[in-house]
């Protein structure tokens, strides 16, 4: 971890005539990370990969693969792995043909590509497809085939497009699996771009979180998960309920909101002043329903069930606040009563530590 | 998603002038060789052999040309029928019976790929008065005398239906084989007859193509000379055989200007009526 | 169930009917040109190359034919390379600047014959061209483009636009992934563009009547200044030569067909 970054952005961005596809992003990754952006459609994960790419043209900021300023570079000499979402192999060229392509451009001796496409295809558990043409393929074994193309010529730097996009749920988590072996085995640094938040927290070392063109977050799955820095994290990484308040005190790690239900305490996400304009974030795996009314470090409002889900493993409750807001609460079978209904009214109630106070915009 | 490959196609500045550099010598010798005198032409129709519209009041007036603007019409409304009804069985047939598709497709795609002249040839030596099918009818004594079939409007029917049928049965085609084949039998299902499903379920789909067809054809029968210059008698002269005769013989350039631009505008507003009527009628 | 086996009959009925009505002509001409006789009776009474031996001791059907396999020839080359490197240019970016290119280039389809004709006529005229063969391959090629430009056109717009970026992360440079990924997957069309263009020029009457002159001309003009009036036996053999020439096309064009589900019929419009 001591050697310089294989990548660092530097206000990166990208301008459609007046639209804003990508703001501006910085990253550093590290050798052999896996880094995942992740984010909703059109928030330019995927533009900022093209652009690492060299296959769309910044419009603003800096670019340094292994030290080096990739502005100039056009996209084949730039020496990155690419896979891209729809595979993109040559249909009028053998599996082994396709893989040998990337070789074949660095005029790669005959004797040491077809070691290296015979290695890489074994690699990805294809060793007896080579002579096949892509269109006789399964969609999991095109995918190999498009990562075995983007590996054998040993790129610093692999870069996915929603790769499993196309796959069926079965199949897209045994290759979430095979990809992190490879990660693992090869030592490659790989960044990954998915709109699924259980694929990049299965996956990750650390996950970016994209939104409107930025990154609003950076960081490790459990840091993502548990310490969201912004309401939209908060939302889209994991599901969490919402309540609005307005600060009224603030310290180091304690904060307390007043909202239409009372007093509410939590840890901050970031630094709030008193008079600030919050919201409490609390994931429904944390939120319980208590008949006494617990005090000192927890939460309590008072909240009619709207909906209860039996899920086997758990029950899933919404309940309404007086307000109409919505608390999602989920409970490990073996404590949820098995007489809730819709229209009780309960007190529902979470630890101030395990709920986050975030800014409201 | 996000634009992928927006601006990768050449991947550089320098790929909007090369796709530029690719188009160009073409569209320069298209617009050379072609519109420039095209429009050359119809501009002689106001300037030819004086400046006015002489030339139009003589197309639009005189009755040797109103006439055969009639006769133009009538061979292409004719024809467009006649194609029509018998291509629409074969379109369907080639569409729903797979195993006849290949040999229909060949059949239908020889005479597309072959001359118009050899073809209409092939009509002379059938439809003469001495032709093979009056001599069939003579030997076999059915007849007494032979039947007049060609240079009359007959033959030139003949002959044009055989030259266009291909142009209504291939859009009919491709439309008869976009429809969902569980459609006729769920017509079937509701009770529907034969005959009423497919005029109100394959025919009301069918439309676009059957327009796209048809329009063709009329359009393509508008501008035809080479059958009816050889099929028909003397009422059949058309539109396009007079302007090869003002041109080649009369040397009346003005004349034969004006009525290339009433060909060319009576074809274009159909083309694009038509266009507008497949569009309109195609649901979104 | 009745009627819609009678409807069913009547429409195989039509299809057998329309079929030879399609067919027969063109087959009983070419059966006609091998007759001994000189009369055009069927089935002809003998079998015997005479019409073909009397076309080629006739200079003027000779020198005709050489003519229109020439000027069909040049015309393919011509009008692929023309369109082939316009569709290209076309593919991928949707300007509208583009677009009106390519209007322009398939304008030809749309105006009638014609009146293309009579213009191209009155320029290569004034240039003094008529009667020359490159007065002849000009005005085809401009007539065959269109059919170039579409039939190229299709076949790019077939293949997958991640292809050529694909490459590009690859390390292939733009000419080569276009020599190794586009070229190889639009062959189909060029060469089916290349196919339409031939025949297109080989079977052309209409612009070649203006351009041609005794000395210069097309076998389609030798037989259309053949037909009128009394129908000679010799005409069935350079008619049935013609139909061969494009018997040959359309086979080479459904081998393409066959091979890659391209090859589908361009029209006008």
């Amino acid at each position: 971890m001591t050697d310089a970054p294989v990548l660092t952005l530097r206000g990166i961005g990208k301008d459609y005539g007046r639209t804003v596809a990508v703001d501006a992003v910085d990253l550093e990754l590290r050798r052999g990370e896996f880094v995942s952006f992740l984010g909703p459609s059109g928030s330019g994960k995927t533009t900022t990969l093209m652009m690492i790419a060299g296959l769309q043209t910044p419009s603003r900021g800096e670019m340094l693969l292994q030290g080096r300023d990739l502005g100039p570079v056009p996209p084949y000499r730039r020496n990155i792995g690419v896979v891209f979402q729809n595979y993109a192999l040559f249909p009028h060229l053998s599996v082994a043909a396709n893989v040998a392509f990337p070789l074949q451009m660095r005029r790669v001796g005959r004797t040491e590509m077809a070691r290296r496409v015979g290695e890489t295809l074994a690699l990805v558990g294809l060793p007896d497809h080579g002579a096949r043409l892509p269109a006789q393929l399964s969609g999991g074994q095109q995918q190999r085939v498009a990562l075995a193309r983007a590996l054998v010529y040993q790129p610093p730097l692999l870069l996915m497009d929603e790769p499993l996009g196309a796959l069926d749920k079965k199949l897209r988590e045994q290759l979430q699996l095979e990809i992190s072996r490879l990660h693992r085995e090869l030592g490659i640094t790989v960044l990954y771009v998915t709109h699924d938040q259980e694929e990049a927290l299965v996956m990750s070392d650390r996950i970016a979180v994209f939104n409107d063109g930025r990154i609003e977050q950076i960081g490790r799955p459990q840091e993502l998960y548990e310490h969201p820095a912004s309401r939209f994290v908060a939302g889209f990484v994991g599901e969490s309920s919402f309540i609005v308040g307005r600060v009224t005190s603030a310290a180091a790690n304690r904060v307390a909101i007043e909202t239409a239900h009372g007093m509410l305490c939590g840890h901050p996400a970031t630094s709030l002043a008193p008079g600030d304009a919050a919201v409490l974030a609390v994931r429904p795996e944390r939120v319980g329903i208590s008949e006494e009314a617990a005090g000192g470090d927890r939460n309590v409002v008072h909240a009619r069930l709207v909906e209860v889900i039996y899920l086997g493993q758990s029950r899933k409750f919404m309940a309404a606040l007086p307000n109409g807001e919505i608390i999602t609460g989920l409970l490990p079978i073996a404590l949820a009563a098995d007489d809730l209904a819709p229209g009780q009214t309960v007190d529902l109630t979470w630890r101030a530590s395990e709920c986050t106070i975030l800014p409201d915009h | 998603m996000e634009p992928v490959a927006a601006d990768l196609t050449g991947a550089g500045p320098t790929s909007r002038a090369s796709h530029l550099l690719l188009v160009l010598p073409a569209t320069l010798f298209v617009l050379v060789v072609f519109a420039l005198p095209v429009a050359w032409l119809l501009s002689r129709s106001v300037s030819d052999p004086a400046w006015g519209l002489d030339n139009f009041r003589t197309v639009l007036r005189e009755p040797v040309y109103l006439g055969l603007m009639r006769n133009t019409v009538q061979i292409s409304v004719a024809t467009t029928v006649l194609c029509v009804l018998l291509g629409y069985p074969v379109a369907h047939v080639m569409a729903t019976c797979p195993r006849l598709t290949r040999l229909l497709t060949f059949v239908v795609l020889v005479p597309f790929w072959s001359s118009v002249l050899v073809r209409t040839f092939a009509w002379m030596v059938l439809l003469q008065n001495n032709g093979l099918i009056n001599r069939a009818l003579l030997g076999s004594g059915l007849v007494r005398q032979p039947i007049e079939m060609i240079f009359n409007r007959t033959g030139v029917l003949i002959g044009m239906v055989q030259v266009l049928l291909p142009f209504v049965i291939f859009p009919l085609y491709g439309s008869i084989r976009a429809i969902d084949p569980a459609l006729m039998p769920a017509a079937a299902c509701m009770g529907a007859t034969p005959a009423r499903a497919f005029l109100r379920v394959q025919l009301p789909l069918t439309i676009p193509g059957l327009t796209t067809g048809a329009t063709l054809v009329f359009v393509l029968s508008l501008g035809y000379f080479v059958t009816p210059a050889l099929l028909g008698g003397r009422r059949d002269v058309v539109i396009a055989r007079m302007i090869q005769m003002e041109i080649g013989q009369f040397g009346d350039w003005g004349v034969a200007a004006a009525l290339s631009l009433v060909l060319l505008v009576a074809t274009l507003s159909l083309l694009g009526f038509s266009r507008l009527l497949v569009r309109r009628g195609r649901p979104t | 169930m009745n009627a819609g086996r009678l409807w069913r009959w009547l429409a195989y009925t039509v299809c057998g009917l329309v079929a030879i009505y399609l067919i027969a002509p063109m087959l009983i001409v070419v059966i006609i040109s091998f007759s001994s006789s000189a009369l055009l009776t069927f089935p002809p009474p003998g079998f015997s190359w005479r019409w073909y031996q009397n076309l080629v001791t006739t200079p003027a059907w000779r020198e005709s034919f050489t003519v229109s396999l020439e000027v069909m020839t040049l015309t393919a080359l011509l009008a692929t390379t023309l369109g082939t490197m316009a569709a290209v240019g076309l593919a991928g970016r949707r300007t509208r600047w583009l677009a009106g290119l390519r209007t322009l280039l398939m304008a030809p389809l749309v105006v009638p014959q014609i009146v293309s004709a009579a213009g191209i006529f009155l320029l290569l005229d004034a240039c003094g061209w008529v009667g020359t063969i490159r007065a002849l391959v000009t005005a085809h090629t401009v007539l065959a483009i269109p059919y170039v430009v579409a039939t190229v056109g299709a076949a790019l717009e077939t293949t997958d636009p991640g292809l050529v970026p694909a490459a590009l992360t690859l390390g292939a440079t733009p000419s080569v992934a276009f020599r190794r990924i586009t070229l190889p997957l639009i062959r189909p069309g060029i060469l089916s563009g290349l196919l339409f263009a031939a025949v297109l020029s080989f079977d052309e009457l209409i612009v070649s009547l203006f351009l041609s002159t005794p000395r210069t001309r097309t076998v389609t003009v030798q037989m259309w200044s053949n037909v009128f009036g009394d129908i000679d036996p010799a005409i069935t053999a350079i008619a049935s030569l013609i139909l061969l020439v494009s018997m040959l096309l359309l086979g080479a064009y459904s081998l393409i067909g066959r091979r890659r589900g391209a090859g589908s019929v361009v029209m006008p419009l």
